[in-house]
């Protein structure tokens, strides 16, 4: 597909193009109260179509659910790997860029062994790839699957590896190896826990089409750099039958990263404004790559590593397989992962008004901070590994964080003082001393001259609370 | 075998940064390594205006059906070829080509220049283009002694004190194109420097190194604009950019009168807007009485990675967008405060040990954060750290030197021995 009209894109889809497709009786047992309602619902992505039961139903109304699934599916589909609890979905991009819509189903980060790997590692490796835990703003950020590798190119010995982390881990799964014979022996240990296949190519593709067929697994297609040929044999899987595919397009570390970010670039666009369904589908980064170096220093390619992968990530990869397990590596990924994944429609603050922590009384201190949410959760993950009881003023600065919305004139003395009034502190303690964040200690004239509180100038970061309150807190004369 | 030696080089050199990181690391291993402030001056952290919301949060996608397998009846034996073509679209607008620094021919003094912008096509959509400038990069210097990160500082820490020395060691030894020379110290706030006196280190400046130079403000309308003015009259014709010129400066009136010099002595101007493209619109019309276009250059904020750098993702993505679909307004190229990424706590923080060591995790967040605004269609970028600045050059050369990859080098990477 080069030609014709860029596809009528999720965000330009009305609430009206899916009621004309909705039976329109008003019928309620989607739960919603009529027809119109619910394609509004729909077409946000609230809830799926199928809640209308008289659709999938009834035989009179076939064409038209067709329609509306045509007319709703996303540009990239959706791939599940894995089962029942322990589910990953792949894909399922309804937009190419995240400002059009929101990016679903956050990029999964895969982290390998190998079946060389002796038992002890193998469960020293597992043990770390599933405790990597990083709290961010009041998630926990997490890795997300296995990538089984068989380097001894012996399917018993695959196999036996395969079960072992089967039994270890209740991760997904990939299983990779381009050898189907290999594939097969570790399929018929694992293929329950629906893992997915690495990889089809222009070589093995009917071997590893027919195990895809057989266990109805996932199957990912590896052809680098040659998006003909990566196209054409996507065409031709489809014809032979197999429908859930990831394409890796192939990831080049240095020499090559031109073409890499070319190639997902070119896919991505051809699914996502062109329709093209052969293109359709997830895609794979492979950062991992970098160790086929073996010139360089561990930590260069660490380094290099870490760095692919974001790029990957900005540029549409649905899937990474990495081996880095270094901290310093992964958290910038698994939070810039947050960050692109964030729906950009939703607001990013919190409501303002008092909070209490612990169980603090008329000496506790107060301090007060802004309600842009990222500003609020890292205070008060600080203020409760602090554990200390206090009151925690949330000022309305519209959702801008101290030092901005003291630049912009938000957060004033004025606004301060409002928020005072407005949140009753005055009655919960006796003392008449404010603790103001460290960037906005500009204000405290101003505050302490509009509300005839004592301004104490706190941390410039809140980490610093706890060591804060133990040297200044209470203040000698209170 | 020359071949080889150059490769050798060039390897030993893109090596170099991580073990010297962690050699530094060793010799530091001793003291104790203490969390530092950062101040307001040198790492500013700017948040978006929230997206207004009609639309409430939504759950995922309804998962895809998985269906029973209706097997083809005739199942192919072989590859069908069909062929592949990039979708291209042709764009109505392009990004205005704007330079930085002028030879002695042009009216200045400067060795070399920098061209940025002047695409026509997002960035890297290398199957519609080749983008015609490179992306820069301008190294951060200030004019007076601040609190850095120690990540920061054990690079920089014999010249913190002499803008020259350091601007020569930020273009020599980093491989800067450009230099910001911050005058954080005329600030009323904290040395108040007069704008003689800040002229005079750019002038400095301008004599120590051969490359375009962009000139920071304190962050106080009213002082910058003296200063700003100060500075386009002592370097004349140098082409020097302008950080930054504000609607704060429009709201006290001072706007015109900065602009205003720009274009008498030559310079440029950076206009900032902190994340808001009406507000960057607004102000380039307001630029537009005074300056040439091929004289503006944006910075629409960068935040930092973990810190609000999805919003500064898309508003660039957007920007860009908008310019090539014909929004004139927006038809500059853009420059992001990368140094900003030490403004996320993760930069530069204790952790524990399991996210050691800081000497590596702080540089790295400067370096996504710098390549994920690449990616969106920056033209060039205010960064700080050595070994950022080399990595993010380096990306920038890889991914402009095109036809390198060669299938074979990654055919059995699952075999790869770790």
């Amino acid at each position: 597909m080069s030609e014709g009209g860029i596809k009528k894109g999720v965000r330009e889809l009305s609430p009206l193009d899916v009621y004309m497709l909705l039976p329109k009786t008003n019928c309620g047992k989607c739960g919603e109260k009529n027809c119109m309602a619910f394609a509004a619902k729909v077409v946000n992505r609230e809830v799926p179509i199928e809640l209308c039961t008289p659709l999938i139903e009834e035989e009179k109304y076939r064409e038209e659910y067709a329609k509306l699934k045509d007319l709703l599916a996303p540009a990239v589909k959706e791939i599940v790997i894995g089962t029942g609890e322990n589910t990953i979905k792949v894909g399922g991009k309804l937009v190419m860029y995240r400002h059009e819509f929101t990016y679903h189903n956050p990029t999964p980060i895969a982290i390998d062994v190998t079946d060389l790997m002796a038992d002890d590692d193998l469960l020293k490796r597992v043990k770390k790839i599933e405790e990597f835990a990083y709290d961010y703003i009041g998630r926990t950020l997490k890795l997300d699957m296995i990538a089984i590798r068989s380097v001894s190119n012996d399917p018993a010995r695959f196999k036996s590896t395969v079960e072992k982390i089967a039994k270890i881990t209740k991760l997904p799964l990939i299983l990779c190896t381009f050898n189907p014979e290999i594939m097969k022996a570790a399929l018929e240990s694992v293929y329950e826990r629906r893992p997915l296949i690495y990889a089809a190519t222009a070589e093995n593709w009917r071997e590893m089409a027919e195990l895809s067929l057989m266990y109805n697994c996932p199957l990912a297609v590896f052809v680098p750099n040659d998006l003909a040929l990566l196209k054409s044999l996507v065409n031709t899987l489809i014809e032979y039958g197999v429908e859930d595919l990831l394409l890796d397009p192939g990831t080049f570390p240095k020499n090559g990263l031109s073409e890499t970010i070319n190639n997902f670039t070119m896919i991505r666009r051809n699914a996502c404004k062109g329709d093209d369904k052969l293109l359709g589908f997830p895609l794979i980064g492979v950062p991992m790559v970098v160790w086929l170096d073996k010139d360089s220093p561990k930590e260069v390619l660490q380094w290099r590593e870490a760095y692919l992968a974001a790029m990957l990530m900005a540029r549409y990869a649905d899937l990474l397989i990495m081996h880095s397990l270094e901290g310093w590596v992964l958290l910038p990924n698994v939070i810039l992962r947050f960050n692109l994944y964030t729906d950009p429609r939703k607001p990013v603050s919190v409501e303002p008004g008092l909070r209490v922590f612990g169980n603090p009384d008329e000496n506790s201190p107060v301090m007060f901070t802004t309600n842009y949410a990222l500003t609020y959760f890292t205070v008060e993950s600080d203020i409760k590994s602090a554990n200390v009881d206090c009151y925690l003023l949330v000022i309305d600065t519209e959702g801008i964080s101290v030092e901005s919305s003291v630049a912009g004139r938000i957060l004033t003395a004025q606004a301060v003082a409002d928020a005072i009034k407005k949140s009753g502190v005055e009655k919960k303690v006796k003392h008449r001393y404010l603790i103001i964040p460290g960037l906005a200690a500009r204000l405290s004239g101003e505050i302490e001259e509009l509300t005839g509180w004592r301004v104490l100038v706190g941390p410039r970061d809140s980490s610093g609370i706890a060591v804060f309150l133990k040297d200044k807190w209470p203040p000698k004369n209170i | 075998m020359e071949e080889k030696e150059k490769k050798k080089k060039e390897e030993g050199s893109v090596i170099k940064l991580g073990p010297k990181l962690l050699e530094l690391l060793n010799r530091l291993g001793e003291i104790e390594l203490e969390n530092v402030e950062i101040n307001a001056e040198e790492l500013e952290i700017w948040i978006p205006t929230p997206v207004p919301s009609a639309i409430p949060a939504q759950p995922s996608a309804p998962a895809a059906e998985i269906t029973p397998k209706v097997l083809a009846e005739k199942k192919p034996a072989e590859i069908s070829k069909i062929e592949f073509k990039p979708l291209t679209q042709t764009y109505t607008g392009k990004i205005i080509e704007v330079q930085l620094g002028a030879t002695r021919a042009e009216g200045g003094s400067r060795g070399k220049v920098v061209k940025i912008g002047g695409e026509a096509s997002p960035s890297f959509y290398l199957f519609e283009e080749i983008p015609p400038n490179t992306p820069a990069i301008s190294a951060d210097v200030f004019d007076m002694k601040i609190s850095l990160p120690k990540a920061l500082k054990m690079h920089i820490k014999d010249v913190m004190e002499d803008p020259a020395a350091w601007a020569k060691l930020a273009v020599e030894k980093f491989g800067a194109d450009m230099v910001t020379v911050h005058l954080i110290s005329t600030d009323p706030l904290i040395k108040n420097t007069p704008p003689k006196e800040a002229a005079k280190t750019i002038e400095e400046v301008l004599q120590a190194v051969n490359v375009p130079i962009i000139v920071g403000g304190c962050g106080d309308p009213k002082k910058d604009a003296e200063v700003f003015k100060r500075v386009a009259e002592v370097a004349h014709g140098e082409r020097v950019m302008l950080s930054s010129l504000t609607l704060d400066m429009a709201e006290a009136g001072i706007l015109g009168e900065v602009a205003e010099a720009a274009r008498e002595h030559g310079h440029v101007a950076l206009a900032f807007t902190a994340m808001e493209l009406n507000s960057a619109k607004e102000l380039n019309r307001r630029l537009y009485e005074y300056l040439p276009k091929n004289s503006i250059v944006m910075d629409l904020t960068t935040a930092a990675l973990g810190y609000g750098i999805e919003y500064s993702f898309s508003i660039h993505e957007r920007a860009r967008l908008a310019a090539l679909s014909g929004d004139e307004e927006l038809q500059h190229p853009t420059s992001s405060g990368s140094t900003n990424a030490w403004a996320a706590r993760e930069a530069w923080m204790k952790l524990g040990p399991e996210w050691e060591p800081r000497e590596l995790r702080g540089p790295l967040w400067e370096t996504i954060t710098s390549l994920v605004m690449l990616l969106a269609g920056v033209d060039m970028f205010m960064m700080m750290h050595p070994a950022a600045i080399h990595t993010v050059k380096e990306v920038i050369n890889d991914l402009l030197n095109r036809g390198r990859a060669r299938p074979e080098a990654i055919a059995d990477w699952i075999t790869v021995k770790t």
